[in-house]
């Protein structure tokens, strides 16, 4: 399970910028997660309420943003919506497609106090 | 001692590294100011920035020395270790070679390595599920490869999670025996999408499976186009020659590219 790696990478984002920007309580978290991206958001949600426990991000509310996926077909040559990494490209029907957008995991800001 | 960071690697033990146990020091009583005003802190980061800072620090670690490094990715008990054992006795004489070795548990894989010649140095990482580039940093204090050198890493069997975390390679191998279904690759895209090499193993079995090559090979190409593939038999030797084609070519490219950089 990675998202346990990855809730430690969100709690490391926040431990940082809280020293830098001097808070003492998160209240909420968002994150961008790519419909295409690596963590299954339950999953991620799950570890990040276990990994904040006794820190200054305990019982923050975790708002994770879906972003869709693009990729450019390269048969084509039209820029493309892809929800999974295996569909096909919908004007041609081929599977040359290269992922532009969609794969990023992001902490875009914080609530804070 | 940790040059990258400075900082633990939680609960994962690389051999011969003594590391310090790192637990974040934040406060558990935090006094709560209710009285303070809520205030919205832009932050914009990468979760996995902390991984890629080390990641780029491996790479360039691999540059200046010439060494052509790549991550073994594939579910448990594809063949990896015997793929690796049955390659460094066939390639030592030629290039020099080195291994990183990543488990839960166990240095077993490590033994059979070092049996097979190469020095190795056993990563576990306990309960985690894959290496990370931090992890790897340390593996590479501890192994020190020689310049020039042929670098594999084989990481923890799973076929989801390695997928996330770049260590610095120049390319992650996914390698998926016959036995495991030709449907593999559309089951567990991700990781298929990320690999630059597909090695079908355990070829020998081809007439004892339903498993249908072509197939597998298509599905893997819908999600990563183009995925060169070699299909061999590590145990019996078959095609091992096109696995050797492809590692000598990038280590020569790697070794050329540092000898430019001098
Ligand atoms: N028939 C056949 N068996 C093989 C081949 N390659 C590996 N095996 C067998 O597959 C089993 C697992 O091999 P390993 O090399 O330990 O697999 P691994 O991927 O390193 O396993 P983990 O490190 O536990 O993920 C062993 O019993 C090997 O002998 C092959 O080409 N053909
Ligand atoms: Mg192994
Ligand atoms: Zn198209
Ligand atoms: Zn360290």
């Amino acid at each position: 399970m990675h998202e346990m790696s990855l809730a430690e990478g969100v709690l490391r984002i926040i431990e940082a910028q809280a020293r830098e920007q001097d808070f003492t309580r998160v209240k909420t978290v968002r994150l961008e997660l790519g419909q295409l991206s690596h963590a299954a958001p339950e999953a991620l949600a799950f570890c990040y309420d276990a990994v904040v426990r006794g820190t200054v991000a305990e019982g923050s509310r975790l708002e994770i943003v879906r972003t869709p996926g693009q990729a450019q077909c390269l048969a084509c040559d039209r820029t493309v919506a892809l929800a999974r990494r295996y569909d096909p490209c919908p004007h041609c029907g081929g599977h040359r497609l290269q992922v532009i957008a969609g794969e990023e995991m992001r902490v875009k800001e914080l609530e804070v106090q | 001692m940790c040059t990258t960071c400075g900082c633990g690697v939680g609960e994962a033990r690389v051999e011969g590294h003594h590391h310090h146990h790192h637990d974040h020091d934040h406060p558990h009583d935090h006094p709560h100011d209710h009285g303070a005003a809520d205030r919205l802190v832009r932050v914009e980061q990468d979760i996995l920035a902390h991984n890629d800072t080390h990641a780029a620090a491996n790479r360039a670690r691999f540059a200046e020395r010439g060494i052509f490094a790549v991550n073994l990715v594939s579910s448990p008990g594809s063949g990896k270790t015997t793929l690796l054992a049955r390659t460094l006795a066939d390639l030592l004489a030629r290039v020099p070679c080195a291994v990183i070795e990543g488990d839960q548990q166990t240095d077993h894989d490590a033994e059979r390595i070092r049996a097979a010649g190469a020095p190795a140095v056993q990563v576990n990482t306990g309960k985690g599920c894959h290496l990370d580039a931090h992890m790897v940093g340390h593996a590479l204090d501890a192994l020190d490869p020689a310049a020039d050198s042929l670098l594999f890493i084989e990481n923890v069997g799973n076929l989801v999670c390695p997928a996330a975390f770049d260590l610095g390679e120049a390319h992650k191998v996914v390698v998926l025996s016959v036995t495991e279904g030709d449907d593999k690759p559309l089951k567990y895209p991700d990781m298929f999408a990320a690999a630059d090499l597909m090695v079908l193993n355990k070829a020998d079995l081809l007439p004892h499976v339903d498993f249908d090559v072509d197939r597998c090979v298509d599905f893997a190409r819908r999600v990563r186009p183009d995925l060169p593939v070699v299909q061999l038999s590590a145990t019996k030797g078959d095609g091992l020659d096109g696995w050797y084609a492809w590692l000598l070519d990038g280590h020569r490219r790697a070794a050329g590219r540092a000898d430019a950089a001098e």
